[in-house]
């Protein structure tokens, strides 16, 4: 039962505590990264470097005042919070982040995937109805149309590398970059799948759904105390996946560059693993202090004149070599 | 079709830059100070905290003229006049509502005494909010703040107790009109 294959109990519980308090962890990195690259200090006063601030905040959040508006669809309303971070949870959970560990290993981890990010949507949307609340509704439609929307192309995107390594299963996947990553041959399908998971966990700069600018909070707007927190932890959960979805996909998984393996192969895997996530991590934070909301039409028309267009026509080339090559 | 992806290229490609300016910010040295643990220099003439200052000679410079209560934009300031033996005037109380002061200093430039003044002292916060209301005892000083030499009853006309018409710095003694023969 405790041992390193997947799908045991061990693995169940280190994948879950350490997804989640990476998670959690990233509200603090976030904030401090996000200090750093505005000539700021960030969060430094809750313990040595202000790790506990995340516990601060917790506390803060909740002992406020958890209110369900009267107006609101009470059933609804109490529901929609706990989706996004189970669904996310549920993804992390096909995730390889070494031989050995994982919780799953499914044949179609990478439609299991796709599945769980649309069923976050409904989080969003069903947040945004219940609330009963026009800025809620607006920023339950746009999220709606954006995630539906950057679905798509993030699915293609993907194709040329369910072509080049002939399965659905993330673990084979990361196997078939053994002779290269991904990254080479599929430069453009990751530019696509970065843009649009961006767009799907709707991070900076894709937060159109909230908008604090222009919806005040968008679609948890009404939300408060740990139910907010809820949406809130579910969004850096969110972020993890992505994270971690990017170097299984691209960048050759646990597998280390250029032969840089050390020890046994669950350690590299894992160092290797995590190191590739961290530095996508960092770079999310760094796209959120840099770039700048696009207006909501600029969105859709990047979407679907400039991201559908380059995704097809990568899946068109792909196809076509390995056609070419099989003779 | 050329220009459209020409266009796209340049957009990606200023996002790009934006990126790697903004990570290099990551080296620079950080523009705040942590505020509690390093104080930041205060200079001398910020507006901060009131003071009512005295005069060389240690009496209150205050002479309840109210000018500073009129020129207050927020009428955050009372006093009331009253009168010692000698005959100078003082405030019986002043009373400053510091909840309600914006620190314009307003009242240190129309007070013709320079009994009231600024300070480059700004951490007033309360956890009561009556304790904003500050009354005389808290705001009068023993030295003479900004100004050290100045005192105004000694160049001003006025008489009291102890200096006569016509005894102030630069003031000839009172004429009499009736000796102004032609
Ligand atoms: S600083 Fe301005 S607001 Fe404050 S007491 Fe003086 S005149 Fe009034
Ligand atoms: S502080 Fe100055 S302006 Fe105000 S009443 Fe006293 S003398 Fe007059």
């Amino acid at each position: 039962m405790f041992s390193f294959e997947v799908g045991s109990l061990l693995n169940i519980g280190l994948v879950l505590v350490v997804g989640l308090v990476v998670s959690i962890m990233m509200i603090w990195v976030e904030r401090r990264f996000l200090g750093f690259f505005s000539d700021r200090l960030g969060p430094n006063r809750v313990g040595p470097f202000g790790i506990f601030q995340v516990i601060a905040d917790a506390l803060k959040m909740l002992t406020k005042e958890d209110w369900i508006p009267p107006f609101s669809d009470k059933f609804t309303f109490v529901i929609a919070p706990m989706i996004l971070p189970i669904v996310m949870l549920l993804s992390l959970g096909v995730i390889p982040f070494a031989p050995g560990i994982g919780v799953m290993d499914l044949n179609i981890g990478l439609l299991w995937v796709f599945a769980m990010a649309g069923l976050a949507s409904y989080s969003t949307m069903l947040g945004g109805l219940a609330s009963n609340n026009k800025f809620s509704l607006l920023g339950a439609l746009r999220g709606a149309g954006q995630m539906i929307s950057y679905e798509v192309f993030m699915g293609i995107s993907i194709l040329g590398i369910v072509i080049l390594s002939d399965s659905f299963s993330l673990r084979e996947i990361v196997q078939a970059q053994t002779d290269g990553w991904f990254i080479i041959p599929q430069f453009f399908g990751f530019i696509v799948f970065m843009v649009a998971g961006m767009a799907e966990s709707h991070r900076w700069p894709f937060d159109l759904p909230e908008g604090e600018a222009e919806i005040i909070s968008g679609y948890n707007t009404e939300y408060s105390g740990m139910k907010f927190g809820l949406f809130m932890i579910g969004e850096y959960i969110g972020m993890v996946v992505l994270s971690t979805l990017i170097p299984v996909l691209f960048f050759g998984g646990w597998l280390a560059p250029f032969g840089l393996e050390f020890g046994n192969e669950i350690i590299s895997g894992l160092f290797w693993m995590g190191a590739k996530t961290s530095f996508f991590l960092i770079f999310f934070v760094l796209v959120r202090a840099a770039l700048v909301r696009p207006r909501y039409d600029q969105l859709m028309s990047y979407g679907w004149l400039v991201m559908l267009p380059l995704s097809l026509v990568n899946l068109l080339i792909t196809g076509a070599v390995v056609l070419y090559q099989a003779g | 079709m050329f220009k459209a992806i020409g266009k796209q290229i340049h957009i990606i490609w200023s996002q790009i830059v934006t990126l790697w300016m903004v990570f290099l910010h990551l080296f620079t040295k950080a523009d705040t100070v942590e505020y509690p643990d390093v104080k930041p220099y205060m200079f001398p003439r910020w507006r901060g905290r009131i003071i009512l200052t005295r005069d060389p000679d240690g009496e209150e410079r205050c002479v309840a003229c109210n000018l500073c209560a009129v020129a207050c934009p927020v009428d955050c300031i009372a006093l009331q006049k009253t009168e010692d033996e000698n005959g100078r005037w003082y405030p019986e109380f002043f009373r400053i509502n510091f909840s309600r002061c914006i620190m314009c200093g307003f009242c240190e430039e129309a007070c013709p005494t320079h009994a009231i003044q600024l300070t480059p002292d700004f951490e007033m916060a309360e956890y009561v909010r009556q304790d904003m209301v500050w009354e005389k005892e808290h705001m009068l000083i023993q030295g003479t703040g900004k100004y050290h030499d100045y005192n105004f009853y000694n160049v001003a006309g006025k008489a009291i107790g102890g200096k006569g018409k016509g005894e102030a710095q630069n003031e000839l003694p009172p004429t009499d009109r009736r000796s102004l023969m032609p």
